[in-house]
């Protein structure tokens, strides 16, 4: 990949939070470990993984939105520049744009029209989206708690795609929406992709993610356990390489639906070597040792089995 | 055993409009029925009335040819999306689980329930982790029937497979009636054996 095409790179991105553990006992809990991701020009990436993996925490890292208590380190990326405070203050809403995962996202006090448009729109861009999104001429007019969950989600969508950024970070975007209008959205993602926007996409709607994502990324306890072409999700298990991402499409409805025993690792009781080990059919001694990222048949893979 | 909803009408006052009208379904023991439809039509009032959390405005709700009793234990148990909504922040994990029934041991361990959990409070534990605390506890021996509202929603679909061929199981060995809510239509295909679009039988013209 050419330098300039990279809009977004992230390496070895390390999240911790300063806790109390016991009376004044403070301690750290490291929920990203050595996390490195690159988004591309005209490139959708979709993140999936398990809840409480640190999916939302890696979009809020990115963007600085992280609370005072934790400890990032790692370097994060955007156009070759470091994304510090001072940048994100001057790109974020213009060049980079975040769709929030709750719709409490919103201010309660404004009405959403303004909400919208912000400094840098106009009032006819804004209803050319919302005409778009099928939200009626009356809904500019209306206060956050007259929207349903389905509307608020669109609104939050429209805003963030008002700016045509060049990087959208969006952090569960169609729950709440019914399959139209959550396949109008990734094709709108899809659209802005062609002409040279870069998408992270955070969702736990795998089969959405597929029809539209370029590669998809696995997490699994706070770290990317596999990165690899859709094509390869979607011709099923045999094409992964992580035990993980294998487990994740059998357990698809449509697929075997079969379970996969056990739970994540917590966060402050993480094993050494192989997080996914205590769970793996393939484990042996080799897993307890650190598992570096590595690229099998074009896809990166954390996992010394892999093949 | 039956549960039944006839003729059900309802909306929150006068003023304003209908939200069902009309709806009757039947649901027979250790039957596993989905319903499916837009949000917005009215899918989780019509699962609070059947498990007697609201009263129909006319209309009944029948469990046997009974109406649900108002006192003791109801037979129509509901999960709940949002977990983490629906234990107390304050009691801690065993307290929540055993607050109507005591679980025994045995299904904990096939519930995948750790006995290290119970000493936890519940804003230490995952989503899917609680959910299965909310399971276990609407599983009581009187319970026929369990009214699920888009449980596994929030979940990754590991967890989700998990909890469903648990509900499964259980719903076979006791013949425990299931009603399923859910926007996926692969897993409402998947669990039930009968899938019912309720725009098709909720008789209101005007829809949000």
């Amino acid at each position: 990949m050419k330098e300039s095409q990279c809009i977004l790179s992230v390496e070895d991105l390390v999240v911790a939070f300063n806790m109390y553990e016991k009376g004044f006992k403070k301690k750290d809990l490291e929920v990203i470990h050595k996390l490195s991701l690159e988004v591309n020009r005209g490139e959708i990436i979709a993140v999936v993984g398990s809840s409480g993996s640190g999916k939302s925490l890696l979009a809020h890292a990115v963007l600085n939105l992280l609370p005072k208590n934790a400890k990032v380190s790692g370097n994060i990326s955007y156009k070759g520049k470091t994304l510090d405070a001072k940048v994100c203050d001057k790109i974020l809403g213009r060049e980079i744009a975040f769709i929030p995962q709750s719709v409490d996202y919103l201010d309660p006090l404004m009405k959403v029209e303004k909400q919208v448009r912000g400094i840098f729109s106009t009032k006819e861009r804004v209803h050319q989206f919302f005409n778009r999104y099928g939200l009626g001429e009356d809904t500019g007019q209306k206060y956050p708690f007259q929207l349903s969950g389905g509307m608020a989600r669109r609104v939050l969508i429209s805003s963030a795609v008002i700016q045509n950024p060049e990087l959208i970070i969006a952090d569960e975007p169609t729950p709440g929406l019914n399959i139209e209008m959550a396949m109008e959205t990734l094709n709108h993602f899809r659209e802005l992709a062609d002409a040279g926007t870069a998408v992270l996409m955070i969702t736990h709607d795998i089969d959405l993610a597929l029809q539209v994502a370029d590669r998809i990324a696995v997490f699994y306890a706070g770290t990317i356990v596999e990165s690899a072409p859709t094509a390869d999700f979607l011709a099923g298990k045999e094409a992964l390489r992580h035990p993980y991402s294998k487990a994740f499409i059998e357990a698809l409805p449509q697929n075997e639906f079969k379970p996969l025993a056990g739970t994540q690792p917590y966060a402050g009781n993480l094993p050494t070597g192989c997080l996914f080990a205590d769970r793996c059919a393939h484990r042996s001694e080799n897993c307890i040792k650190d598992v570096a990222m590595r690229t099998v048949r074009g896809g990166d893979v954390r996992c010394t089995h892999a093949t | 055993m039956q549960l039944k909803a006839e003729n059900v009408c309802f909306r929150y006052n006068e003023k304003t409009p209908w939200i069902l009208k009309d709806v009757s379904l039947t649901i027979e023991e250790g039957e596993r029925v989905a319903i499916v439809g837009p949000s917005g039509y009215g899918k989780s009032t019509l699962a609070r009335l059947l498990a007697g959390y609201k009263r129909p405005s006319s209309g009944s709700i029948l469990l046997d040819e009974k109406h649900l009793p108002m006192q003791g234990y109801n037979p129509v148990q509901m999960i709940y999306q949002h977990p983490e909504l629906a234990v107390n922040p304050r009691w801690k994990m065993g307290q929540i689980l055993n607050e109507a029934w005591h679980p025994d041991r045995e299904l904990l361990i096939e519930m995948g329930i750790e006995e290290s959990w119970m000493t936890r409070w519940p804003q230490e534990l995952s989503g899917g982790e609680l959910q299965r605390f909310c399971i276990a506890r609407a599983l009581g021996p009187e319970t026929k029937y369990l009214i699920c509202d888009e449980i596994t929603t929030m979940l990754d679909v590991i967890t989700q497979a998990q909890i469903w061929n648990l509900l499964l199981d259980v719903s076979k060995k006791r013949k425990l009636g299931l009603l399923v809510i859910t926007h996926n239509i692969a897993l409402a295909n998947k669990v039930c054996t009968r899938v019912i679009d309720l725009p098709k039988i909720n008789r209101i013209d005007r829809i949000k």
